[in-house]
């Protein structure tokens, strides 16, 4: 049977295939279908949400330990979270096979960097696959996990975000049956204290030289000859763009991209005047070829080493190492784009919080989530975003440096707080930091599309649990000043964080509103402007609510009054409130009729 | 449709339907037996962002993105969506654009204002363009959210399967409580894709 599915859809699938008992993952783009999509089509994989990327992995060595083939699955910064535990188990080694997906990001679409974790399988010292379509996304996660059981490693899926959400055809097959690993109390292999890791150390370098040599005859590895003087050596989504353009040009297609087949690669080099190597983002095959002695082997000279290849990126690369003589054709001019920023939604919780934040003229240290949009215009009112749970540490190390004359706040939401917030607050208490966090709750991980979280009440099978409770969480963490507020009453966010900005030691706030998307779309009856009562101000175009926007009709001759596009409008009162002359009030019923 | 790959390049704006257009689209492409490849990026589409999507169809797809400035049609959902697409269109390619324009708040205060008039920017470079009220017939319909069915119906001829074949795909992947209305607007769209033609 054949089906159109995304690269992350063809994984879950792989996983079904391949026998796989457990999947755990913290969501994050370009993965998140992954494990989404186990959940809701095949029931007999246990799945869950782990609270980050780490206890993720860390069951997922669980799974694997106890004898059932196990997935992890974790966009390409996720993989930092989880390097602790990834470079032990690099050492002790599997007893079901182990997988884990890391998604990369190239041209970071919804990312703040865009690290090629290829990287990461060399530096693990572990085998690395890498699909370039749906249907090697589903098979490969079955011969990786054929090939985590016959060398005793983890391995590495590696897609990047045109793998993972690009859709092609795929040949369904049936799930295989595996049988169930007893857990053997080997200590030597299990437990790394100092004597029993240079043991395995040992171990991984036998394995190494192991995998090279599975590499040169792996079918993953493949040469496509048409007779050609000139070679392209590629893999993952430039072997398409290569094809593209160049589709009857001998290919060394590596799907196995760690350890490298070299002597195989060495034949090819050798069979051939000229050689280029066509990779995304980082010369991670060019460096390890030219090591090893093919010095005439080029490539991210004529290609980049930014953002993501295209077809027309690679038909430019060739022209400038003069293999295509044509530059590409430029078709129709462009024209100058127009920009839609992603903004908060109407109606959204963070907005009054950052209302208030302008307001105070606070220092705000911002961590990722859709708060992070807090720092476009016209609200203007996050300063840091680094990578998750950042914010409250890097408020710390501000206040130690300044002093406590300019408040600072940190400010995360409750999927990170969960993720990798704790700890740092953990710091605050007990290095005495006068800073205040915000947990900007909205009881859902919004930024990813609504995944649950340990705080929501439901695992991703659907079940209901216990949730956690950060006010109980937060006491108990030490911290003596904890309040509650609906970020979306104006005068209570406000006195409130006067209050607790001004207070020393560190103190928490936590709002209580959910967001208005996720899980159930929040639609209040819509407000109106009451163009005769609007003096043209522009306080509520100040808190950049995508509902709301400027009338024709202009207030002393030259400012523009408000309108209020009911269609978008949800009804949270937050301009309402800040209006000055009243203007803003419910929109009449009758109205709503019409 | 025999050796060639046709690119359909789709653009819009988060919650137009650019997807379902493009999943729509796909299925006519496999039930009538071709490869199909399609991408798209919709990181922040649910907070007002563009969408924009590729699909390739043909005997053997291998990239997944349209090599720029070779779309066959361009599927535009929205006025400057189109505009700023049109460096993707390819010299003989055709734009098929709704009427609608969605104004972003950032537009009122940004350096760049929304474009005067961006189907007249687009005929300035090409007359291949099919400007369809698309807007004003979902509505007439009752729903707004129509707009990608019509626009997929006008420009279904110029790609070129079976009519049957659309409507199938319309069943199989809209939600049962809106297959007839899509089917309804499929039609409408249909009709007007005839004159089109003869035109
Ligand atoms: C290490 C890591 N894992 C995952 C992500 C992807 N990601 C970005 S924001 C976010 C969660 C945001 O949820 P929350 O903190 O609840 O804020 P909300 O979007 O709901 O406002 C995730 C999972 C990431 N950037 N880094």
């Amino acid at each position: 049977m054949k089906e159109l599915l995304s690269g992350n859809e063809a994984v879950a699938r792989g996983a079904f295939e391949a026998g796989v008992k457990l999947a755990a993952a913290y969501p994050g783009t370009p993965s998140t279908e992954i494990l989404e999509n186990i959940a809701a089509r095949f029931p007999s994989i246990y799945a869950e949400w782990s609270p980050n990327e780490k206890v993720a992995f860390e069951v997922g060595i669980g799974g694997s330990m106890g004898g059932g083939r196990s997935l992890v699955t974790m966009k390409h910064v996720g993989v930092n979270v989880a390097a602790d535990p990834l470079m032990t188990f690099a050492y002790t080694g599997v007893n079901a096979g182990f997988v884990f997906v890391s998604a990369d990001d190239p041209e970071m679409h919804s990312s703040q960097n865009e690290q090629d974790n290829r990287f990461f399988a060399k530096f693990a010292q572990i085998p690395l696959l890498e699909p370039s379509d749906s249907q090697e996304s589903k098979d490969m996660v079955r011969t990786a996990m054929e090939i985590s059981e016959e060398f005793d490693t983890p391995v590495m899926l590696r897609m990047t975000t045109r793998i993972s959400h690009s859709k092609s055809v795929v040949e369904l097959n049936d799930p295989v049956e595996v049988s169930h690993k007893q857990f053997d109390r080997d200590v030597a292999k299990y437990v790394m204290l100092p004597a029993h890791a240079r043991l395995r150390h040992t171990k991984v370098v036998e394995r190494l030289a192991k995998l090279a040599e599975y590499a040169e005859n792996s079918p993953l590895n493949r040469i496509e000859d048409y007779g050609t003087k000139i070679g392209i050596i590629t893999g993952g989504i430039s072997y398409q763009y290569v094809k593209e353009i160049m589709p009857d040009t001998d290919v060394f297609k590596i799907g196995f991209g760690f350890p490298l087949p070299l002597k195989k690669i060495k034949k090819f080099v050798e069979a051939h005047e000229r050689v280029l190597v066509v990779e995304e983002l980082e010369p991670h095959y060019e460096e390890i070829i030219r090591a090893a002695g093919m010095t005439s082997v080029r490539g991210k000279e004529f290609f980049g080493r930014e953002g993501e290849l295209s077809p027309r990126r690679v038909a430019e690369g060739m022209h400038k190492a003069g293999i295509l003589e044509k530059a590409p054709e430029i078709g129709f001019k462009p024209a100058e784009l127009f920009p839609r920023p992603p903004v908060l939604c109407p109606g959204c919780p963070h907005r009054g919080m950052f209302t208030v934040l302008k307001k105070l003229k606070a220092t705000v240290t911002g961590d990722i989530g859709c708060y992070t949009l807090g720092t476009v215009e016209p609200l203007g009112a996050l300063h840091t975003c680094i990578c998750m749970g950042a914010s409250i540490g890097n408020a710390i190390g501000m206040e130690k440096v300044n002093g406590s004359k300019e408040p600072v706040v940190a400010v995360l939401g409750d999927s990170t707080f969960l993720h990798s917030g704790i700890t740092g607050l953990m710091d605050a208490v007990y290095n005495k930091s006068n800073i205040t966090t915000i947990i900007a709750d909205n009881r859902i991980t919004a930024m990813t599309g609504g995944q649950q979280t340990p705080a929501t009440g439901y695992t991703l099978m659907g079940e209901e649990t216990q949730s956690v409770d950060f006010v109980k969480l937060v006491e108990a963490l030490g911290v003596e000043s904890v309040r509650t507020i609906d970020p979306l009453n104006y005068e209570e966010t406000l006195a409130v964080m006067k209050e607790e900005m001004a207070r020393p030691g560190p103190s928490v706030v936590i709002t209580t509103r959910p967001c208005v998307l996720m899980p159930r779309r929040v639609m209040d009856v819509p407000y109106e402007v009451i163009l005769e009562d609007c003096n043209g101000c522009s306080a509520c175009f100040r808190i950049g609510c995508p509902a709301i926007f400027p009338s024709k009709e202009l207030a002393k001759g030259k400012f523009p009054k408000a309108e209020i596009d009911a269609t978008h409008c949800t009804g949270c009162t937050l301009c309402a409130q800040i209006c000055r002359p009243e203007a803003i009030v419910m929109k009449q019923p009758a109205e709503k009729v019409k | 449709m025999d050796n060639q790959i046709k690119n359909i390049f789709i653009a819009g704006v988060g919650g137009q339907g650019v997807l379902l257009a493009s999943e729509l689209l796909s299925e006519a492409a496999i039930v009538s037996g071709y490869d199909v490849k399609k991408s798209e990026v919709h990181g922040m589409s649910q907070r007002g962002g563009v969408v924009s999507s590729h699909v390739r169809i043909g005997k053997k797809v291998f990239s997944p993105i349209i090599p720029y400035g070779q779309a066959d049609i361009i599927l535009s959902f929205e006025q400057a969506e189109g505009l700023g697409a049109i460096d993707w269109l390819s010299p003989t390619g055709k734009m098929v654009i709704s009427s609608t324009r969605l104004v972003p708040p950032s537009a009122n205060f940004g350096k760049l204002s929304y474009p005067e008039d961006p189907v007249a920017e687009i005929r300035k470079r090409t007359d291949n363009v099919i400007l369809v009220d698309a807007e004003k017939m979902a509505l007439e319909l009752g729903n707004i959210r129509l707009v990608n069915t019509i626009l997929l119906a006008v420009a279904s001829p110029f790609i070129g399967f079976e009519r049957n074949v659309w409507e199938e795909a319309i069943k199989k992947l809209v939600k049962p409580k809106y297959v007839d209305l899509n089917l309804k607007a499929f039609s409408q769209g249909y009709e007007l894709a005839g004159s089109e033609v003869k035109a």
